[in-house]
């Protein structure tokens, strides 16, 4: 009964009948593809397809024809939408931490003066750039859109000032991001959020299942061990992980364009692991379960902090410290280290094996739970 | 290795309050085809779930196929077919996929044409490729069936393995059982049929967790000393009723047009028959059949049996 070919067939047999099973329930099976594929378009929107009609406040100390026009361009390029004005750089401040507004805009008195003497005075724009994906592009077009206003004003006698150099200053003061959040942060976070989401899930009902159909007393009653229960019920999920990350990692090449600056070995081998430590742990959820509704609700127990505290929402090093002590046992944070580090930073193995060995524990350590919970008998 | 194929003393299972087997010893020799009866909720199911490893006794001991039935429970689980009282094979798979299922689990040598032969046994091999959810109540049992005799176990445990199985089907599963046992395979079938009570080398009749009698069918009327009469004639439908309750009537049964009268004091009961005389009703005196003999021991350990206490 321990030949390693005993192994292998009962292993075998149980992973056909998953597979059977795993393709015959259409409507998880479709939720599998339809989910991630879900999360990347409602996330990517929001940080990808160049953010409109941006909120924001004017500060003009003057209002001469040339600081109108300039405003007008803002206005007519579409990504700033000038909703109020102020006269207090204190009430700038607040509209801004209080996301009211995305950007206050500020010409100094004197501006038009200076400008036309060729001073080079400043525009200043302050950006909310918490959520740095909505407003890098309207920063980034600031400067065009102005330059581009001048040339139509600035004709005849008045001219020379036209070219570049522009004859103004533009200054950016990006505000509330500390960890300096681009949008390819989130694409590549996705992948680790859509990994843990189906696979915990789907692995939480793998003996629940199996338990609420009544087959539960059949399959003990069979001479299969626990661990080539697992060992069968996970393996055609790591086919799932790997489809889902080959989709991912598409999506976010081509339709988003996120760089790929390290090696794909380690990142493969990132997921690898960390899809593992998903599936042990849904296992394990799903010996302890006594219903499929209860393998949700652990899964949810589970995602929220995951997707909280891994840094995925909010910069892990902003976190107070406890929050950090939770996030640092979650698979979710080694991983999105190793996504992030790998294709935005092209950080190497030797700057993540921490990572790597981190998930690693956490795998074993659930593997060790599911061995302990597993029922053998139906006590 | 042990003489019996099942040999376990008193084995107890209490699940929180409830004592759903007290105290049971079996000692069922290899080869031979036992008959496990007993009302409802007797404690059948659970006897078997311990003989086979699925549970752990409360109390007591034993071995299967000369393996302990609580620290060797993957030996026994190897060599033993278990066939659950509920179907609980897999709906979602093909009948032709549960099979292979077994046959793969259990590495059946030459799976295929093992399958192949099964199926064509069963009569469904046109159907093989139908979900097990789309076979009707009795094909269902008929297909647990073939799933656990296919790989020729050493011992099989069949919880009611004929509920809901129609006649013809039943002859078939009985002259497949005893073709096996001829084979040496043993055979513990429980049942709430008489007919096939009668076919077994010997019975064990449960009743509140406890075996209360065992042995031959012809050993156990024997031993229950209860005298039947048998009343046929005009007007038995109102004799029924007028003699339920009487003093020496343990119970009254129809059997087809005729009555069977029993219990276990023949003087008393003679009284009652003897006072119908004069009615146009034939009395004889008959010997008990093993459902009398049951209904008897039933009501006598019925003073404590509840459903779901
Ligand atoms: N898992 C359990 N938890 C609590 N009580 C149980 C459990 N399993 C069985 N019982 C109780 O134990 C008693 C014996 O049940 P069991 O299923 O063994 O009876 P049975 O003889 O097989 O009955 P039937 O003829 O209806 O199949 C019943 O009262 C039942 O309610
Ligand atoms: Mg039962």
């Amino acid at each position: 009964m321990i030949s390693p070919r005993g192994i292998f067939a009962r292993t075998g047999a149980i992973f056909t009948k998953e597979l059977i099973q795993m393709r015959r329930d259409r409507l998880t099976f479709g939720m599998m593809f339809a989910i991630p594929v879900m999360q990347l378009i409602l996330f990517g929107y929001a940080i990808n397809t160049d953010p409109k009609s941006l909120p924001t406040a004017v500060h003009a100390e003057e209002q001469t024809a040339i600081v109108r026009t300039l405003l007008q361009a803002l206005e007519t390029s579409e990504y700033y939408d000038l909703v109020l004005e102020t006269a207090d750089p204190e009430e700038s401040a607040r509209l801004l931490a209080s996301g009211k507004v995305a950007f206050v805009v500020s010409f100094p008195a004197g501006f038009t003066k200076r400008l036309i003497r060729g001073d080079r005075p400043q525009i200043l724009i302050e950006a909310d750039a918490s959520d740095p994906a909505a407003s890098s592009n309207a920063i980034a077009r600031a400067e065009t859109i102005f330059t581009q206003a001048l040339r139509h004003e600035l004709t005849g006698a008045l001219a020379h000032l036209a070219p570049q150099p522009p004859p103004f200053d533009l200054v950016v003061h990006p505000r509330y991001n500390p960890e300096g959040v681009t949008q390819y942060n989130i694409v590549p976070g996705l992948l680790g959020v859509i990994l843990t989401m189906t696979l915990v899930m789907i692995t939480a009902m793998a003996m629940t299942r199996e338990v609420e159909r009544g087959t539960m007393e059949n399959l003990l009653a069979m001479p299969a061990r626990p661990s080539e229960v697992m060992l069968g019920k996970i393996l055609p999920y790591v086919v799932v992980g790997a489809v889902q990350t080959v989709v991912v990692l598409i999506t976010a090449r081509y339709l988003f364009n996120v760089p790929f600056a390290g090696a794909m070995w380690i990142l493969l081998l990132g997921v690898a692991v960390f899809v593992l430590a998903n599936l042990a742990l849904g296992f394990t959820f799903s010996t302890i379960a006594a219903s499929q509704l209860q393998a949700m609700q652990l899964t949810f127990f589970f995602f929220l902090p995951s997707i909280l505290l891994s840094g995925f929402m909010f910069p892990f090093r902003g976190m107070p410290n406890w929050a950090q002590m939770i996030g640092e046992v979650l698979p979710l944070t080694h991983f999105l280290r190793i996504v992030r580090g790998v294709m935005l930073k092209g950080a190497g193995i030797e700057d993540l094996q921490g990572a790597l060995i981190a998930m690693t524990l956490f795998t074993l350590a659930a593997t060790a739970v599911a061995m302990m919970r597993y029922r053998r008998t139906l006590d | 290795m042990s003489e019996f194929a099942i040999d376990v003393r008193g084995l107890v299972k209490r699940f929180g309050e409830k004592v759903a087997v007290d105290g049971v010893d079996i000692q069922m020799p290899r080869g031979q085809v036992w008959g496990f009866l007993g009302p409802n909720g007797s404690g059948k199911t659970t006897t078997i779930r311990m003989i086979c490893g699925l549970l752990n006794p409360t109390q007591g001991e034993g071995t299967c196929l000369g393996h302990d039935i609580v620290h060797e429970a993957d030996q026994i689980k190897l060599a033993t077919g278990y066939m659950t009282q509920k179907f609980s094979f897999w709906s979602d798979l093909t009948i032709r996929e549960n099979l292979e299922f077994v046959a793969r689990l259990y590495q059946t040598p030459s799976m295929r044409e093992h399958v192949d032969v099964t199926l064509e046994t069963l009569g469904l091999t046109k159907r093989q490729h139908q979900l097990a959810a789309a076979l009707s109540g009795g094909w269902k049992q008929r297909l647990a069936l073939a799933a656990v005799t296919m790989r020729a176990p050493k011992l099989l445990l069949l919880d009611e393995p004929t509920a809901g199985v129609d006649p013809q089907a039943r002859r078939d599963f009985w002259d497949e059982i005893h073709r096996l046992s001829t084979d040496g395979m043993t055979v513990l079938v429980s049942t709430h049929y008489m007919d096939e009570a009668e076919r077994c080398d010997q019975i064990v009749y449960l009743a509140n967790g406890k075996v209360v009698t065992q042995g031959h069918v012809n050993d156990i009327i024997d031993a229950s000393e209860l005298i039947t009469y048998r009343a046929e004639g005009n007007g038995i439908r109102q004799l029924a009723s007028g003699l339920r309750g009487q003093p020496g009537v343990d119970h009254v049964a129809y059997f087809g047009a005729a009555l069977h009268v029993s219990g276990t004091n023949r003087a008393l009961l003679e009284q009652v028959t003897a006072n119908r005389e004069q009615t146009s009703i034939e009395w004889q005196e008959v010997r008990p059949t093993l459902e009398d003999t049951f209904i008897a021991l039933m009501a006598h350990a019925s003073d404590d049996r509840r459903p779901h206490a």
